[in-house]
């Protein structure tokens, strides 16, 4: 599983590249792993305001629905299109083709409480001991 | 997969006989109806595909074995099953169900005829020990035997267009030869078998019967006998899209005991020349008309329905509610099914399902949603 040093995370297993007064966000391969086959996306528009830690987007899978949560508030500069037609994209390459929405900056120092690629591999660590993730619980359901 | 995590879970749930090949697999494991099973291998799609292209191989030593035998084990399932048990011989097995007195359906079942005071129930794994305890009930004035030996047998079904001709490369030509819906018993190498040509997909196959002491040995004889033939194991989340693709029905979920067979689209199952439980609702439904029955869909565009979502019509009134709703990998589009009130939509109608805070159009379609190698064979 591969999480690029020059990218920073979030426990919602988001990425960010940062890039001058803008980020580009996406989903960790992780995620895109834990989520099998994504079949589905819904973004935001460009030009929506965004507020961190707000869902501004919807990911389904064959299994489950789930949130996509704004990692940073500002507004919407980009929104990667292509996804919409084939998803996909974020299983085979989530972190270049795969991303989802460039988002204008509100206030740098959000970017502050955002995790380092150290910090967020070894959460990804933790969270794979102790098991049983939002995602399994609603397949649970599901099935 | 994490030791931890396992640990805990390995406490609460059942295993079948190949659990640990699963694991060892990288299967993702999920806990279905008490058991901890494979969800999906590789990718949920592709095992999906490759069932409709080459073939699948599934465990599902979850689903429970029931046996009755005994010289009234005929006119015993003839009052408790809703099919005519007379059509059936050594060697056959049909699809049936039991209902409730209020013609409710308590389990969809496949019974085998072994011989002529012989039978075999497969029930659903969630529903065996319900079912189990429901016939020790009804059995009073019969003599007859009843023995759950879910945890002995282990069962897998080999689906899809190219199962026989893997089939040849372990088994006899006899056992291969068989009809839809006829079985027979056998042995691969010395394991004894009882093979019959059904299953949960849509596509042409076989689903096996074997003790489970011997299941690991037979799973991985098919899977390497069958890999030149791009046989490859299947997860439950498959097995739920092409069970869907078909528009089958999934127990607990599209039926209850709430939902008659005429609602439920399978009142074909229904023999009312004769006497049954449930019979008397049954044929009274039957007189006074059906008040809802299920329908399947398509999404038009890219938005996948999901159980319990609401069906409503163009008007935008709630008429029902999303039974099952998937991604269908071979259509690549949304399907589903669900209830709405008899007569109110027709093949061809649009509706709209409410999906978060807005509304996805999608057209009452004719089910099943994908023609399968089965359908083709016959």
């Amino acid at each position: 599983m591969e999480f690029p040093e020059n990218l920073l995370y979030t426990k919602e297993h988001e990425w960010l590249r940062h890039e001058d007064d803008h980020v580009v966000v996406g989903i960790t391969d992780y995620a895109q792993d834990a989520l099998g086959d994504i079949v589905f996306v819904e973004l935001p528009e460009e030009g929506d305001s965004v507020v961190k830690d707000d869902a501004f987007g919807i990911i389904e899978s064959i299994k489950a629905v789930s949130d996509i949560y704004a990692p940073i508030s500002g507004h919407i500069l980009e929104v990667n299109e292509a996804l919409l037609d084939s998803p996909s994209k974020i299983n085979e390459d989530p972190y270049h083709t795969g991303w989802m929405v460039k988002i204008k900056m509100e206030n740098e120092s959000e970017l502050d409480d955002l995790l380092t690629m150290e910090e967020y591999e070894q959460f990804v660590n933790e969270e794979r001991e102790l098991g049983l993730d939002k995602e399994e619980e609603e397949e649970e359901l599901d099935m | 997969m994490q030791a931890r995590r396992m640990k805990t879970l390995n406490k609460l749930y059942q295993h079948t006989p190949c659990y640990s090949w699963h694991v060892k697999a990288g299967a993702r494991m999920v806990e279905f109806a008490g058991y901890l099973m494979p969800v999906s291998y590789s990718s949920l799609i592709e095992e999906h595909l490759n069932v409709r292209a080459n073939a699948g191989l599934f465990d599902v030593s979850h689903m429970g074995e029931i046996f009755v035998e005994g010289r009234e084990a005929k006119e015993f399932l003839q009052s408790v099953l809703v099919s005519d048990v007379d059509k059936l011989f050594p060697g056959l097995a049909i699809y049936t169900l039991f209902c409730n007195e209020r013609g409710g359906i308590i389990d969809d079942l496949i019974v085998y005829c072994l011989k002529e005071q012989k039978y075999l129930i497969c029930s659903n794994a969630a529903t065996t020990e319900k079912d189990f305890s429901w016939l020790v009930k009804q059995k009073s004035r019969f003599d007859v035997e009843l023995r759950n030996k879910s945890v002995e047998y282990a069962q897998f079904a080999l689906q899809g267009p190219r199962a026989e001709e893997i089939f040849r490369l372990i088994a006899n030509p006899a056992l291969c030869a068989i009809k839809r819906f006829h079985f027979a018993s056998g042995e691969i190498d010395d394991i004894p078998v009882i093979v019959c040509r059904t299953g949960y997909t849509g596509e042409d196959g076989f689903e096996i019967f074997l003790p489970s002491s011997s299941a690991r040995t037979l799973w991985e004889k098919i899977l390497s006998a069958g890999a030149e033939a791009k046989l490859m194991p299947i997860g439950l989340g498959a097995r739920d899209t092409l069970r869907l693709e078909q528009g089958y029905l999934l127990y607990g979920q599209d039926m209850d005991e709430e939902t008659t067979p005429f609602e439920a689209g399978i009142g074909w199952t229904v023999s009312l020349h004769k006497e049954f439980i449930g019979k008397e609702a049954l044929k009274r439904q039957k007189e006074e008309g059906l008040k809802r029955n299920r329908v399947g869909f398509v999404m038009e565009g890219n938005e996948i329905a999901r159980h319990d979502y609401a069906i409503v019509s163009t008007e935008r009134k709630p008429i029902g509610r999303v039974t099952s709703g998937t991604f269908s990998p071979s259509l690549k589009k949304g399907i589903g099914m669900g209830y709405v009130p008899a007569n109110s939509v027709k093949i061809g109608d649009e509706i709209s399902i409410a999906i978060r805070s807005g509304f996805a159009k999608g057209r009452i379609v004719k089910m099943p949603f994908v023609i399968g190698s089965s359908s083709r064979q016959a």
